[in-house]
């Protein structure tokens, strides 16, 4: 629920034993880390099509859908699944769970992918120019991202999207101002890490231009942490998102997303308790997939992380 | 020390001078006009100006904010909206409720995790290593009002073991055991993902610290496996693990808002909610500055922490 | 474990046989120390030296069984007095680290707790081997650093590492590593992270301790200069392996195996004459996982012959003083 800088990617640590004295990288060693990392990567690779499957279910919402999502039936109401003709069972107001399912999939996974993908934009901008630049332009930026850090972010994003008129980018927006903070000061110490390394001072030394550093040098080197950090983000947002739904103060009725729906779903807990777990078992997936993803990237972007 | 502590209470200054500004504003730019909400789509126009100027709000925004700051350094949090009791009366025997969930949740999750990941670093890559990892990933992709919902149809709605919600019941005679039985849902819900995320923390800082090298030359000294262990490994492990501490406390504070709706506990965090949908400015203000002010002080209390642990840190 | 003391008239004190440490990677056991045998002497100093990798360190590492997963000692005997140190149980192996036998590693600047007194650390050594109270401890710490050249000792014991030098910080672990007075000291490069200037003041404090106690000193390097100012007796080591093993007056003028002369070559280059050519070996150390068949320098060698690449060579006597691992050379022996 929470980002953690400290460590982008919940999986797995890097363990670096260099005490045991063992050679660092013998080719026979290397095999045997590709191996299991191959391994992870499995997991990473089924997390990645499983991802997609659930995205290519969502696009498709209204062509596969077996109902329309609003569509009450009263004589059906909170039947369990297995019930011929609804595969997941109905709703408090006998709407077809699994079409629910899919239609809310377009918005829970919306509210998880864009304002990660906002986000980053701004946070990116923001750390490489305060890692850069330096001096009163990085105080600046730090400071004011210090007064964000300075409320829990769930409840700023709480805050935030209760204070707008409840809706789609009252989520979205509310989500992205939270996350600005956090994605900052990765880049920023990203930045500052990869523009001390001697192959910058190198590139300077050949007469690269502060715009060719900036692009061609220090960016590349800043992506691809931050490329893993955003995908676990995405998964973590998505129940942030979902919570925020849950208030109701996202998508306002008869649209919904899995998070309203473990809400509507409240209601019947006793007796129709599918209403309420199979929304956030879904929710519990398709993080739980992000995190796998944004292990793998990480291991497939960074030779040298090891295994734990 | 003493000069550690000043300069960072110093830093403080802009950062609360920034967090009082932010939630002022939000406030502010929020759509929707208070006066409406007050005096209902009746009212006429001259009504609505007679209300803006009696709240104030027909001044310019930053002789607003500096009024609102004025009355705050005061003590004075003004009135409730909604149910037009002072805002501070109303205020401390919510804030008193989640600190009780807040404590209770810590405590948990700090047993947990601390235990388990301790554990887990000791037997590392063993099967019960493999098993709190899948655990800890689990739980910290869980949505913590969904969680609770789960407990309470398990533990309340099936087995009738513990009751639903609210804090005490409300046909008995209270005391302080029926306060705990209402406790227990909403502490396990709140503390599991904190318990996850300190477990995984836990668990990887001091993997980090038994691979130093001074570890190995302490083993070379032939040291007994306890000092080794607390001296060498746990006290270099603490840094993050009290940081992490800290960061989770801060949560409680904002996130125990999901269970205290979701199990009715009569809090701050269901208050600030209900304020917010209701449009109640003065309580969402005092609210939220309230939880920002402790989020910042425990920050600083970790920090403190922090430098009386490592020497290198309060020279800096 | 209760070590009877070193009676005066027996030489040896540490001995060595056929050690054999190995590493598990992806299923399959890779040697890293193969078959070295060493005999340390008492008041002696023995240097084993060798190229980074050539298993110098992990040899040392092995005797204290100070090694993790997957790394692990495979076969052989350690024999310290005559208890081979590898059938110990960990808590008498415990009791003799530190006490009987102490190390001094390679870089002071993290080898030392960075959150406890500099006092406190070799006060800890002391506790953990003697019945001694915190302010008997501290005390003989206290003296212990002015033994080894500490200015200050009663002040400085109170401070924490990063107030040393890294010159200060290695006379602090050797006076740990001294204060139980071992029999046996192990340095492994100990002067190798320092400049140059601070290097032979370690030397030197090392060589005086190991004169006043009587201790053993094996000190492990990779400098030639090392050696020839300090050890008494040397062992070469390539990939895993001792090649030749000799006093050091014989290693220096009388280097028989053909690394042991590429190694004298490019240091005495270096140091003698500017403008002769820099003779590196071609080549480099081989990856321990995919040693060469055979006698494992044979790629690099400028003597070796067809059959190098079939026979491994044992490390065999050549004289009273000497012994060498090539076949070349024990076959030209066998024939003089």
């Amino acid at each position: 629920m929470q980002p953690d800088t400290a460590h982008a990617g919940t999986r797995s640590e890097n363990r670096f034993r260099a005490e045991s004295g063992a050679p660092a990288l013998t080719a026979a060693s290397r095999r045997g880390w590709r191996i299991a990392a191959f391994a992870r990567d499995r997991a990473a690779f089924a997390a990645a099509l499983f991802l997609l499957l659930i995205a290519g279910l969502a696009l498709l919402a209204p062509f596969i859908s077996p109902y329309d999502p609003a569509a009450a039936d009263n004589l059906l109401r909170y039947a369990p699944p297995g019930t011929a003709g609804h595969l997941l069972g109905t709703d408090a107001q006998g709407r077809d769970m699994l079409s629910r399912l899919f239609w809310g999939g377009r918005v829970s996974l919306t509210v998880g992918v864009v304002p990660v993908m906002l986000a980053s934009a701004v946070g990116l901008l923001l750390g490489l120019l305060a890692g850069t630049a330096g001096g009163w332009t990085d105080q600046v930026i730090m400071r004011t991202l210090d007064v964000l850090f300075a409320f829990p972010m769930v409840l700023l994003a709480i805050a935030i999207a209760g204070v707008l008129r409840p809706g789609l980018w009252t989520e979205i927006i509310a989500i992205a101002v939270v996350l600005i903070p956090y994605v900052g000061r990765l880049a920023r110490t990203a930045t500052l890490s990869v523009a001390s390394m001697p192959f910058i001072e190198a590139a300077r030394a050949a007469g690269a231009t502060r715009t060719a550093l900036l692009l061609r040098y220090v960016t590349p080197g800043v992506l691809p942490p931050l490329l893993v950090y955003a995908t676990t983000l995405i998964g973590l947002m998505i129940v942030v998102g979902s919570g925020l739904s849950f208030l109701g103060l996202g998508v306002q009725p008869p649209a919904s997303d899995w998070g309203a729906m473990v809400s509507e779903g409240r209601v019947v807990l006793r007796r129709a308790p599918h209403a309420t777990v199979l929304p956030g078992l879904v929710i519990v997936v398709v993080s739980l997939a992000f995190s796998f993803l944004g292990d793998g990237l990480r291991d497939a972007l960074d030779p040298r992380s090891r295994r734990r | 020390m003493r000069g550690f502590l000043v300069r960072r209470l110093a830093a403080l200054v802009p950062v609360l001078v920034g967090v009082s500004i932010v939630i002022f504003l939000l406030m502010h730019l929020a759509p929707g006009d208070v006066t409406t909400v007050l005096l209902g789509p009746q009212a006429t126009e001259a009504d609505r100006v007679a209300l803006r100027r009696t709240l104030g709000l027909d001044r310019p925004v930053p002789v607003q904010y500096a009024r609102w700051v004025a009355r705050v350094a005061e003590g004075d949090l003004g009135t409730s909206i909604a149910t037009s009791r002072p805002v501070a009366t109303l205020i401390l025997p919510r804030f008193l409720n989640t600190a009780l969930l807040t404590a209770t949740s810590l405590a948990l999750a700090v047993m947990i995790g601390y235990g388990a990941g301790l554990l887990a670093a000791l037997r590392h890559r063993s099967v019960l290593d493999r098993v709190l990892t899948g655990f800890t990933l689990l739980l910290g992709s869980t949505p913590p009002f969904w969680l609770g919902l789960v407990l309470v149809l398990f533990f309340a709605l099936r087995l009738h073991w513990l009751p639903v919600s609210g804090m005490t019941d409300m046909a008995g005679e209270g005391g302080a055991l029926d306060v705990a039985r209402h406790l227990v849902l909403p502490t396990v819900t709140t503390a599991l993902g904190p318990a996850a995320i300190i477990t995984r923390l836990v668990r990887s800082s001091v993997l980090e610290a038994m691979g130093r090298p001074h570890v190995r030359v302490a083993r070379a000294k032939g040291l007994g496996r306890g000092a080794l262990l607390w001296r060498h490994v746990i006290l270099n492990a603490l840094p993050p693990i009290m940081t992490i501490t800290g960061l989770q406390l801060g949560y409680l504070l904002g996130g125990a808002l999901f269970s205290e709706v979701v199990f009715a506990w009569p809090g701050l965090g269901s208050l600030l909610y209900d304020s917010i949908t209701a449009r109640d400015t003065p309580v969402v203000q005092a609210a939220t500055l309230l939880i920002a002010l402790l989020f910042v002080m425990v920050n600083i209390l970790v920090d403190l922490v922090n430098a009386a642990l490592d020497p290198r840190l309060k020279e800096s | 474990m209760d070590v009877p003391r070193l009676p005066e008239f027996d030489d040896v004190v540490l001995e060595v046989k056929d050690l054999v440490t190995v590493v598990t990677v992806a299923g399959k056991e890779v040697r890293l120390v193969d078959r070295v045998s060493l005999a340390l002497r008492r008041g002696h100093t023995t240097a084993i030296v060798g190229e980074s990798g050539s298993g110098k360190t992990m040899t040392a590492m092995s005797l204290l069984r100070l090694l993790e997963p997957p790394v692990r000692v495979a076969s052989g005997t350690v024999r310290y007095l005559g208890q081979d140190l590898l059938a110990l149980t960990e808590r008498q192996m415990a009791d003799v680290r530190g006490a009987r036998i102490a190390m001094v590693f390679q870089d002071p600047l993290t080898s030392l707790n960075p959150v406890l007194r500099i006092g406190f650390q070799i006060a800890e050594t002391l506790r953990a081997h003697r019945k001694m109270t915190r302010a008997e401890a501290e005390h003989r710490a206290v003296e212990l650093l002015r033994r080894v050249g500490v200015p200050d000792p009663e002040t400085r014991a109170m401070d924490y590492p990063h107030h040393f030098s890294g010159g200060m910080r290695q006379r602090v672990l050797i006076a740990s590593a001294i204060s139980c007075d071992p029999e046996v000291i192990i340095a492994d490069e100990p002067t190798t992270a320092l400049d140059v200037t601070v290097q032979a003041k370690i030397l030197h404090l090392l060589d005086d301790l190991r004169q006043e106690t009587k201790a053993s000193l094996l000190l492990i390097t990779h400098d030639l200069g090392v050696v020839a100012a300090m050890a008494d007796d040397v062992a070469v080591m390539y990939a895993g392996r001792v090649v030749e093993q000799a006093d050091v007056d014989t290693l220096f003028h009388a280097p028989r195996h053909p690394y042991t002369r590429a190694l004298l070559t490019c240091a005495i280059n270096l140091e003698d004459d500017r403008h002769s050519v820099l003779e590196p070996i071609p080549g480099a150390p081989p990856d321990p996982a995919q040693r060469p068949s055979g006698c494992p320098f044979h790629p690099r060698c400028p003597d070796a012959v067809p059959d190098c690449r079939r026979i491994d060579p044992p490390l065999e006597a050549v004289s009273r003083r000497q012994s060498v691992a090539c076949i070349v050379v024990q076959r030209a022996m066998a024939d003089a």
